[in-house]
């Protein structure tokens, strides 16, 4: 599978510096992608997400360090790349769509000017008749008229910056997208439209997408795998509907439970407690003083990945012994 | 029958040339009522809960709380007022002055409202009240609002709302800041709240879903004005206004054998630039006919226990605004005579 990757994130570990220490926000992660494959990657605050989406970019900013692993993009680690090539790597090979589109775009410059920085960047001497023409095509296929590239952010609404955002992203037809929350502060109906629109550019461009976020009601809607971090680790991947029918770590069960439905009313439940501070992270899983199901070597030994269906990994130490996780009540956690 | 516990009549709010809320009647009954608004940005909602707390005096209309008229309250109503409706804000990062510890944040309105007069007093008040929303005295008394998490903030101005021993809270997005996880939690405890303490809660949201949940009526507004409103179960669950049904299937469950697929929506999703003098949501129904740019829809009820303001729904008989406030008594006494 890793011949076939378009991304493939080994052993990966970024590290913040803090006056208490290293704290580990994302620790030990691997996946890899294959073209076309669309991973949602979800977790609570402070899980190391957003942290991960701005590695893979390389856009980790001191206090923070990649402090170890490899980013394998079409094979190659971006991670060894001099800051030239990493510039042409980025929007080519690798875009990002920001969380909250208001803040990426630039308010005292027209949308065009936006767009025509991005492509000159790259491709260098293009004619104006040229960028025009890529402009209205590149509005047009995220579903705004090109007459809005001259207009300025503020003349815009938040869906319609969201796209615009997304149409600079996929200027150049990336390989790879990851988009960090992109829709965290739309409307319903407005958040529906940009994730279809998302859907349909990954599709055209036949791009990887790695979306962050924190609504597993949004990533089932979109992705075709899911990825679940808690405190820095990847605990959990696999295919949507086994993560949502039959998921088989207890913290993915309990983010599924906190979900409320529309179908029959019920009593929410949270997950009760907090993740553990960064700095000083538990022995054993880091999930152990909050699971329902933990026992005595969950506390003294970290659980590793094993694959338990065909693309299916979990770090947890139920398995092999389980063949699925085991019943449990919510309130039966200590906080 | 008693006076309900808010009563809007005839409200339009107006900023400027802009009509956020308009000429809108609803009611709120005496009873541990629990009531979603719910509606996009600009639909007006936190106009509503801004108008409901007394912060602002509609442009036009009354507001009546417990059958009086809150613009001509004496002093002393006034201030009783002000105790019973306790606001809980969407941001726990902004409503906190960092200058002062928890303590203080909670003793402040219990020596405001008089109902300590030390801080011995205050002391056992303010425990409990942090017992009911989930925290503990420990990790949140002596404490600066920084050394506290976004979560563990929102739940002192719930504690905050608690302690005062309220009618009615009305709660602004309290949970659109914090995770799934937490939401969940911090709702629960709001709900536990109106079952164990009987204090009603207008929640106003977005999020259908955690509305559906903790709420017994909905009011779905539109650029200001009431599009459906009833039982949850009925406006949620089998939606009959085309914005309803709009918002309900934008809905993001986690269900797979409800995904939206890529394919556009039959609808614009947000406001196009033509203006109808008749129904605000023409411009973006699918159902739209020509008599909906021209008239405003009137509400109708459409079933005992819900409104809706559209064309389409002529079966219904139609209702005047005084009708309308009746809608959510109307539906319980209904509701009281089938299972009686």
């Amino acid at each position: 599978m890793s011949g076939a990757a378009v991304l493939d994130v080994q052993d990966l570990d970024v590290v913040y510096d803090t006056a208490s220490g290293p704290a580990r926000a994302v620790n030990r992660v691997s996946f890899a992608l294959r073209p076309c494959q669309r991973l949602g990657l979800i977790g609570e605050s402070g899980s190391g997400k957003t942290t991960m989406g701005t590695a893979l970019m390389r856009l980790t900013r001191a206090p923070g360090r990649i402090a170890g692993g490899r980013i394998l993009l079409d094979g190659a680690d971006i991670l060894t790349l001099s800051p030239r090539e990493l510039r042409a790597t980025r929007l080519r090979d690798i875009a990002l769509i920001p969380q909250g589109a208001m803040s990426a775009l630039n308010p005292v410059m027209r949308l065009r000017a936006q767009m025509v920085d991005a492509i000159l960047a790259h491709e260098p001497g293009r004619s104006k008749v040229e960028l025009d023409a890529r402009i209205s095509e590149l509005l047009t296929r995220v579903g705004l008229d090109p007459v809005v590239a001259d207009r300025y952010p503020h003349e815009l609404s938040g869906g319609m910056k969201q796209r615009a955002v997304m149409a600079i992203a996929t200027s150049l037809s990336p390989k790879v997208i990851v988009a960090d929350e992109p829709t965290s502060a739309l409307d319903v109906v407005v958040q529906r439209q940009v994730m279809q629109t998302l859907g349909r550019l990954q599709a055209g461009l036949g791009a990887a997408v790695v979306l962050i976020g924190h609504d597993m009601g949004l990533i089932a809607q979109f992705a075709d795998t899911v990825g679940v971090m808690y405190a820095g680790r990847l605990v959990e991947i696999g295919p949507v509907a086994a993560m949502i029918e039959a998921p088989r770590h207890p913290y993915t069960q309990l983010l599924i439970d906190s979900l409320p439905g529309i179908d029959v009313k019920r009593r929410l439940t949270g997950i009760p407690g907090l993740p553990p501070p960064l700095v000083t992270l538990p022995d054993g899983c880091p999930f152990a003083p909050r699971c329902p199901l933990a026992h005595d070597r969950c506390r003294s030994e970290l659980p590793s990945p094993q694959t338990v269906a065909p693309e299916h990994r979990v770090a947890c130490h139920l398995y092999p012994e389980h063949e699925s996780l085991p019943p449990f009540r919510a309130a039966e956690a200590t906080a | 029958m008693t006076a309900p516990l808010v009563e809007l009549r005839g409200v339009k709010q107006v900023y400027g040339g802009f009509t956020a809320l308009d000429t809108l009647t609803l009611s709120v009954p005496d009873r541990a009522a629990t009531l979603a608004i719910a509606g996009e940005s600009g639909s007006g909602k936190t106009t509503l809960a801004r108008i409901l707390l007394g912060f602002i005096e509609p442009t036009q209309g009354e507001v009546r709380y417990r059958g009086k008229d809150i613009a001509t309250m004496t002093k002393a109503e006034r201030f009783e007022f002000r105790r019973e409706v306790q606001p809980i804000f969407q941001d726990p990062f902004d409503v906190f002055n960092p200058f002062y510890r928890i303590d203080h944040v909670l003793e402040m309105p219990l020596f405001r409202f008089g109902l300590a007069r030390t801080k011995a007093e205050a002391r056992p008040l303010i425990e409990d009240a942090l017992e009911r929303v989930g925290l503990r005295k420990q990790d949140t008394l002596g404490r600066f609002p920084h050394e506290l998490s976004g979560g563990q903030r929102q739940r002192i101005m719930v504690a905050r709302a608690v302690l005062l021993r309220p009618r009615l809270i009305v709660a602004d997005e309290p949970v659109s800041m914090v995770d799934a996880s937490l939401r969940a939690t911090i709702l629960d405890e709001i709900r536990d709240l109106n079952r164990n303490l009987g204090i009603a809660f207008v929640y106003i949201t977005h999020d259908l879903t955690t509305a559906f949940q903790i709420c017994d009526d909905i009011v779905v507004l539109y650029q200001g004005k009431v599009a459906e409103a009833g039982a949850v179960e009925r406006v949620i669950g089998a939606p009959k206004h085309p914005y309803s049904q709009l918002l309900v299937s934008s809905i993001p469950l986690p269900d797979l054998s409800r995904r939206w697929g890529d394919e556009g929506m039959e609808v614009p999703a947000e406001q196009s630039d033509r203006r109808s003098d008749g129904c605000r949501f023409a411009p973006r129904c699918p159902h739209v006919m020509a008599k909906c740019w021209s008239v405003d829809p009137a509400r109708s009820l459409a079933d005992p226990d819900r409104a809706v303001a559209c064309h389409l729904d002529t079966d219904g008989a139609p209702l005047s605004g005084e009708d309308i406030a009746q809608v959510f008594t109307e539906g319980d006494a209904n509701e009281a005579a089938t299972h009686a």
